[in-house]
C-alpha cells in the first residue's frame, strides 16, 4: 500500500513529462491508474470482510515516536473503493470537460496528488500522518479552486477556503497532540485500547472540542460551511471530487474513525447531533431559494454532510448504520448530479437556473441520468437513497435522545429535499427552451458517461442492496468495535417509517407544485430570506480579516516607526536594564579598587580628556567638535602608552591622524551644525546617555576582576620567542599565532576603502 | 587609577550615546567614533592595568608574571583599526548622502533612491 502512495507521487509528477502530443492520454492514464487501484482494493474485499485488517508499519522518526501506519479495514475500505472509483469517473469527465483549457497539466497535477493524499489519509493508522495528509488535502484544494486564478473572486474564495479549513487543521493537530499526551503515543491501535483511559481524562473535552472544530471545518458544518460554497468557483470535476464526494467527508471520515476512542459520551452524542441537525436543516431550507444550480448542490451537499455527522453523533447503532449506507448514498447521486451540472453548463452556457429549460429535448439521455440521481436524493424508491432515507427515520425513531424533535428536523429537511429534486428535474429539463440557450453542441455527449455509471449505481444498489452489506458491515464492525450483523431491504413493509416517507413526499411535492405554478412565491421567499439571514458569512469572514490586518499593521507601525534614535534608545535602555540586572545577580555593587590620584600626569591626563569629551558633545562649531574628538583620541593612546600598551598607542596615534585629516577634508564641503533638537529632546538624551554612562563605568570596575582564561596567555608569551622568533608579543599575535584573523581584518578594511572610493567617484546617475 | 579609568570610560559611552542620538549626522559619525573608544578602553581594562611593563620577551626567560597581558592588547588593536575603517566608510556616505540630498537631517532620509 505504500508504493500506492509512492505511484501517486510519481505519476504526478511524471504528468509533466508527457509531451504536448499525448497530452489527451494524461487523464486517461490517471484514470486507468484508479481503476487499478480499485481493483487491487476489490482483491482485499474478502479478506476485510471477514474482519481481517492489512497493516503495514514502517519507522519514520523512532526517536520522536514517529511511524509510518497503514491499515486497511473495514472503515478505510469503504473509503479507498469510493475515491478511486469516483477518482476513475471524474478523470474520464475531466478529459472531456478540460479540453478547452488551458494548463490542464497543472490541474491533473493537483488532482492526482490531492487523490493521492485522500487515499492516505484515509489508509493512515498514525494521527500524526493522518494529520499531515489532511493539511495536504486542503493545500490541494486551495490550489484547485483558484485554478481560474486570473478570476478575483476565485483567488477569494480559494482563500477563504484555506483560512477556514487551516484553522480547524491546527485544532485538529492541537487535539491530536492533547490525546497523544494522554496515552503517549499516536498510534490508532494504542488510542484504541485506550480508549476508556482517553474519555476519563480531564484533557477530553478541550480535546474532542478541538477535533469538533477539525471535522466541522473541513466537513462544512454551521457555522463553517460558506467556505463550500465559494469552492463552487472550482472546476466542475473538482466541485464534484472534492467538494462533495471526497474531501468533506474526510471529516466524516475521521469522525467514524474517532467514534470508538472518544463517541459514546453525552458531549459527543449532544454537540456532534446538535450541529449535524442545524447543518442539515439550514443546507437544505437555503438550497430552496438559490438560483445557481451548483450552489444549489452545493447546499445539499452541506444539508447531506450535516446528516452523515448527525448520525454518527446520535451513537446508535441504527444511526451509524444509516450513516455508512447513506455515504454510498450521497456519493453516488451528488458526484453525479455534479458533473450533469457542469455538462449543462457547458451545453448552455449558463448556470442560472431562471434561463435554463427544456434539456428533455436536446438531451433525453441527460434527463434519465438526473432523474435517477434525483429521485435518489429526494429518497423515492427503488433509489438506493430510499433504502438511506428509511434507515435515517428507522434511526431517529430510535434515538434515545431528543428523538421526536430530530424527527421533526429530519422530516423538514427533506420535505426540502424533495421540492429541490422536483424543481431541479422540472426547471431544467422540462418547460421552454429560453431564447438565449445556446444550440446544442454534440461534443459534450461524452460527458454523460461518468453521471451515467453513477446514477446506474444508485438505481442497480437500491434494487440489489445486498451488494451494500459487504461492504457497509465491516465498516460497522470497526466503528461500533463489535460484531454486526446487518441487512438491507428495500421494501421494509407497512410500518410507521413508510409512512412518514410517503407523508414527506406529499409534503415535498406539493410544495414543488405550489412554488412551480406560482413563481413569483420563490421570489419572495428570496427575499424574505435574504432579510432574516442578512448576515452574510463570506462578508463577515472577509471584513473581519480586514480588520485584523489593519490592526496588526497599526501594532507595526507603534515598534516599526522608522526614526534610527527611537531604535536606538530602545536599544540602549534595555541594554541598561540587562546589565543592572546581570550585575546584581552576579555581582554585588560594592567597589574593590581604591581611589587614588596617583600618578598625577594619569589624573591631569583622564581630566583633559573628560574635558575634551564635554567640550565635543556641547560645542555649536564643528572644528571645535572634531578638535576635541581628536585630543580624546591622542589622550587615550597615551594612556596605552602609560599602561604598558607600546603597539596600541602607535596604531591609535595613526588612525586619529588620519581621522582628523578625513575629517577636516570632509568638512570643508559639509554645512554648519544646525539646530535641530529643541531642550526637552536634548534633556532626555543626555539623562539616557548619563546612565548608560554610569552603568558602563561599573560594568568597567567590575570588569577588571575578570579573569581571562590565562593559559591562552600565557602560551602566546612562553613561545613567541621559541616558536615564532618575534620578542613583542602582541605583534607576534597578530602577524603570526592570528595571522588569517589580520588577513581578514585586512580585507574589511580594503573592502570599506574601495567602497570609500567608489562613493566618491561615482558620476552623478542621470536623471 | 582604575575608578579613574572606569569613569572616563563611561563618559565616553556617555557622548558617545548622546551624539548618536542627535539628528545630525556628522555628529551620529563622531558618536560612533566615541562608543568605539570607549569599547576599546573597556576590553583594554578588563585585563588589569601594569604601567611599563610591555609584552616583550627576550631570550632569557624573563619574569612573565608581572608583564601586561598581551592577549587583549592584540584584540583591541584589530578594534582600532576596523573603528577607523568603519568611520571613514560612514564618512564618505555622509559626504555622498550630503551632496545628494543637502541636508544633514537624518529625519530627511526617508527614501532610498536619490
Amino acid at each position: 500500500m505504500l508504493i500506492i502512495l509512492i505511484l501517486y507521487l510519481v505519476l504526478a509528477f511524471a504528468l509533466f513529462l508527457i509531451p504536448a502530443k499525448l497530452s489527451k492520454f494524461k487523464p486517461l492514464l490517471i484514470a486507468f491508474f484508479h481503476l487499478c487501484l480499485f481493483g487491487f482494493f476489490m482483491t482485499h474485499l474478502p479478506d476485510v470482510a471477514a474482519g481481517k485488517s492489512i497493516d503495514i508499519h514502517q519507522q519514520w522518526i523512532p526517536q520522536l515516536g514517529l511511524n509510518f501506519e497503514l491499515r486497511l479495514d473495514g472503515l478505510s475500505m469503504v473509503f479507498a473503493l469510493l475515491i478511486t472509483f469516483i477518482g476513475f469517473l471524474i478523470f474520464i469527465y475531466a478529459l472531456t470537460y478540460m479540453k478547452s483549457y488551458t494548463g490542464t497539466t497543472k490541474f491533473y497535477f493537483y488532482l492526482t496528488l490531492f487523490s493521492g493524499a485522500m487515499l492516505g489519509l484515509v489508509l493512515s493508522a498514525d494521527f500524526i500522518q493522518l494529520f499531515m495528509f489532511w493539511e495536504l488535502t486542503s493545500v490541494l484544494s486551495f490550489l484547485l479552486i483558484s485554478y481560474f486564478n486570473e478570476n478575483e473572486q476565485a483567488r477569494k474564495a480559494a482563500f477563504q477556503s484555506l483560512f477556514v479549513t487551516g484553522f480547524g487543521g491546527l485544532c485538529l493537530f492541537a487535539a491530536i497532540i492533547l490525546i497523544g499526551s494522554i496515552v503517549d503515543s499516536y498510534s490508532l491501535s494504542e488510542w484504541l485500547e485506550n480508549a476508556h483511559l482517553i474519555k476519563e481524562d480531564r484533557r477530553y473535552l478541550p480535546a474532542l472540542v478541538l477535533v469538533l472544530i477539525g471535522i466541522f471545518t473541513k466537513s462544512a458544518q454551521f457555522p463553517f460551511h460558506f467556505w463550500l460554497l465559494g469552492a463552487m468557483q472550482a472546476p466542475t470535476p473538482v466541485s464534484a471530487f472534492l467538494h462533495s464526494a471526497t474531501m468533506v467527508k474526510a471529516g466524516v471520515f475521521l469522525l467514524a474513525r474517532l467514534y470508538p476512542i472518544l463517541g459514546g459520551t453525552p458531549e459527543w452524542t449532544q454537540v456532534v447531533s446538535l450541529f449535524g441537525a442545524l447543518t442539515m436543516l439550514t443546507g437544505s431550507y437555503l438550497a430552496i431559494t438559490q438560483i445557481d444550480i451548483k450552489l444549489i448542490l452545493a447546499y445539499t451537499t452541506i444539508s447531506a454532510l450535516g446528516v452523515l455527522v448527525l448520525l454518527l453523533g446520535m451513537d446508535t447503532q441504527q444511526s451509524v448504520k444509516a450513516a455508512m449506507v447513506f455515504l454510498f448514498v450521497h456519493a453516488f447521486y451528488k458526484s453525479a448530479l455534479f458533473m450533469l451540472a457542469g455538462y449543462i453548463t457547458k451545453e448552455t452556457g449558463t448556470r442560472s437556473i431562471d434561463k435554463i429549460g427544456g434539456l428533455i429535448k436536446t438531451s433525453p439521455i441527460g434527463f434519465v441520468i438526473a432523474m435517477i440521481a434525483l429521485f435518489s436524493m429526494a429518497g423515492l424508491p427503488p433509489m438506493l437513497g430510499f433504502i438511506g432515507k428509511e434507515l435515517i427515520y428507522e434511526a431517529k425513531f430510535d434515538s434515545p435522545w431528543m428523538s421526536t424533535a430530530l424527527l421533526i428536523i429530519g422530516v423538514t429537511s427533506n420535505i426540502f429535499m424533495v421540492t429541490i429534486a422536483f424543481l431541479f428535474l422540472f426547471e431544467v429539463f422540462l418547460g421552454q427552451a429560453n431564447e438565449g440557450q445556446k444550440k446544442s453542441d454534440s461534443s459534450y455527449k461524452f460527458l454523460l458517461f461518468s453521471p451515467g455509471i453513477l446514477a446506474l449505481l444508485s438505481l442497480g444498489f437500491g434494487l440489489f442492496p445486498d451488494w451494500l452489506t459487504q461492504l457497509v458491515g465491516p465498516a460497522l464492525n470497526i466503528i461500533r468495535m463489535d460484531d454486526v450483523q446487518i441487512k438491507l431491504k428495500l421494501w421494509h413493509g407497512l410500518n410507521q417509517v413508510f409512512f412518514l416517507s410517503l407523508f414527506t413526499v406529499m409534503v415535498g411535492v406539493l410544495l414543488f407544485i405550489h412554488i412551480y405554478k406560482h413563481k413569483q412565491v420563490i421570489r419572495v421567499w428570496q427575499r424574505v430570506n435574504n432579510r432574516i439571514f442578512s448576515i452574510n458569512f463570506t462578508k463577515v469572514f472577509s471584513s473581519g480579516l480586514d480588520k485584523f490586518i489593519a490592526f496588526s499593521s497599526k501594532n507595526t507601525q507603534l515598534i516599526q516607526h522608522g526614526y534610527s534614535r527611537f531604535y536606538i534608545i530602545t536599544i540602549i535602555v534595555f541594554t541598561s536594564i540587562l546589565l543592572i540586572f546581570q550585575l546584581y545577580i552576579t555581582r554585588g555593587w560594592e567597589i574593590e579598587s581604591t581611589f587614588t590620584l596617583q600618578p598625577f600626569y594619569i589624573s591631569g591626563l583622564v581630566l583633559i580628556i573628560m574635558l575634551s569629551v564635554l567640550m565635543s558633545v556641547l560645542s555649536t562649531h564643528r572644528l571645535f567638535t572634531i578638535i576635541a574628538m581628536a585630543v580624546t583620541g591622542y589622550g587615550i593612546s597615551l594612556i596605552y602608552l602609560y599602561y604598558s600598551a607600546v603597539d596600541l598607542a602607535i596604531t591609535q596615534i595613526i588612525i586619529e591622524t588620519l581621522m582628523v585629516v578625513m575629517f577636516v577634508l570632509v568638512l570643508r564641503r559639509l554645512p554648519k551644525f544646525a539646530k535641530l533638537s529643541n531642550r526637552r529632546t536634548k534633556m532626555r538624551d543626555a539623562f539616557i546617555a548619563l546612565g548608560f554612562g554610569l552603568i558602563m563605568t561599573f560594568l568597567a570596575l567590575k570588569a577588571i576582576n575578570v579573569d581571562f582564561n590565562p593559559s591562552i596567555s600565557d602560551y602566546f608569551v612562553d613561545n613567541s620567542a621559541l616558536k615564532a622568533y618575534g620578542k613583542n608579543v602582541v605583534n607576534v599575535i597578530l602577524v603570526d599565532f592570528r595571522a588569517l584573523d589580520t588577513l581578514g581584518e585586512i580585507t574589511v578594511l580594503t573592502i570599506a576603502a574601495l567602497g570609500v572610493y567608489t562613493l566618491l567617484n561615482v558620476k552623478k546617475t542621470k536623471k | 587609577m582604575e575608578i579613574l579609568l572606569s569613569a572616563l570610560t563611561g563618559l565616553l559611552y556617555a557622548g558617545g550615546v548622546y551624539l548618536i542620538l542627535r539628528r545630525s549626522i556628522l555628529k551620529f559619525i563622531i558618536g560612533i567614533i566615541f562608543m568605539s573608544n570607549a569599547t576599546n578602553l573597556l576590553v583594554f581594562l578588563s585585563a588589569g592595568i601594569v604601567p611599563g611593563q610591555p609584552a616583550f620577551v627576550g631570550d632569557a626567560p624573563s619574569d612573565t608574571e608581572l608583564m601586561a597581558d598581551p592577549l587583549p592588547q592584540a584584540l583591541v588593536l584589530t578594534a582600532i583599526v576596523i573603528g577607523f575603517g568603519i568611520a571613514v566608510f560612514t564618512l564618505a556616505l555622509k559626504y555622498k548622502f550630503f551632496k545628494a540630498t543637502s541636508t544633514d537631517d537624518l529625519d530627511q532620509l526617508t527614501n532610498t533612491d536619490a
